[in-house]
């Protein structure tokens, strides 16, 4: 082992208001390294120290955009939340939260400190569900079944005129779809904004990094509490019901991602 | 069945209804958690930007990140 410490920086995951979580032993961090407390003005930083060579600004902006190193990272980041969410109330840290030093992190802590208490109370005895749904037919109606019509000129069965004419109808069809499902997705949301503290409307993930064609119509996040899980899956199973042409996942129980926002991060 | 298997607090990627197509759980779990540590309310598509206290705002083009997805969807094979 090299006998010069290498230069780092401290990896913030979450805050919490508990001295020191006893999960934190033996807890692998990011970048593999431990995971340790910062305290300061009554509230905990979980952190960690990573390497200046990988974490400085212009390598961490490189790194970014490095698909494995991303993933590696987040999960890394997730584990350390949930572990610390798992044994009390949480506020999970935008990924890349940096500081330079504990003093950085123990500063940003003092300056937060009331947003950050206020933060961790909304979410206290509360878990967070993420539901998505998707228009479960990506081009309705059923071109699957070989209802969609047949160019003309093949068979004799087809003039051009009808042709269009089905084509129209097909059209037609396919606007009301869209609209019955973007109708769903008002009503799901309502419902189960109904049963939660509070929800959080998301943009849509991209097909492309969702892996599938299935237009998304709903990616919420919905904060509730600890002992509504059983109301939130009868609501979701008799949604599935009403919404046959809605596809819904429910994602959970997470740490208060959603809900962790202090106000100034809300401004644009 | 077409009913929800929702029994256990990790109900993760539990598909609920409708016609589904198995999908890598650990891609489903990446784009759901990369949508809450990146950011929330951000664009997966676009430019996200980072907080990183104490240095600056540093702005990621995920452009490159998606590409890479769509690489690894193609490599790991559709079936």
């Amino acid at each position: 082992m090299s006998a010069v410490t290498e230069p780092s920086v401290v990896w913030a995951y979450a805050v919490t208001e508990r001295d020191r979580p006893a999960c934190l032993d033996g807890l692998e961090g990011v970048g593999g390294g431990p995971v340790r407390a910062v305290v300061a003005a009554g509230l905990t930083a979980i952190a960690g120290d990573v390497p200046l060579a990988g974490f400085g600004e212009a390598a961490l902006r490189r790194n970014l955009e490095d698909l494995g190193w991303l993933e590696a990272t987040a999960r890394a980041h997730h584990r350390v939340i949930e572990a610390v969410a798992g044994e009390g109330p949480v506020v999970p840290m935008r990924l890349a939260t940096i500081y330079r030093d504990d003093a950085g992190a123990a500063a940003a802590l003092a300056e937060h400190a009331g947003d950050l208490r206020a933060a961790i109370g909304r979410t206290r005895a509360r878990k967070e569900w993420g539901i998505k749904a998707y228009a479960a037919r990506p081009d309705p109606p059923d071109r699957d079944a070989g209802s969609a019509p047949r160019p003309p000129g093949r068979a004799a069965a087809g003039s051009g005129a009808a042709y269009l004419a089905r084509r129209r109808q097909q059209l037609t069809a396919q606007e009301r779809a869209r609209r019955d499902v973007v109708t769903s997705a008002e009503l799901i949301h309502a419902r189960l904004a109904g049963l939660a503290e509070q929800s959080r409307l998301h943009p849509p993930q991209s097909p492309q990094l969702a892996g599938h064609r299935m237009q998304m119509i709903l990616n919420a996040a919905y904060l509730l509490a600890d002992d509504r899980d059983d109301d939130l899956a009868a609501a979701v199973t008799d949604l599935a019901g009403r919404h046959p042409a809605v596809r819904i996942e429910i994602t959970g129980p997470w740490p208060p991602y959603s809900f962790a926002a202090l106000p100034e991060a809300r401004q644009p | 069945m077409t009913g929800p298997a929702m029994t256990g607090p990790a109900m993760t990627g539990r598909v609920v209804t409708g016609p589904s197509r198995a999908l890598p759980a650990e891609r489903v779990a990446l784009v759901d958690l990369l949508d809450r540590v990146l950011a929330r309310g951000v664009v997966v598509t676009g430019d996200v930007t980072l907080s990183i206290a104490d240095v600056d705002l540093v702005t990621v083009n995920l452009r490159a990140l998606i590409a890479s997805v769509s690489t690894l969807a193609e490599a790991g094979g559709r079936k």
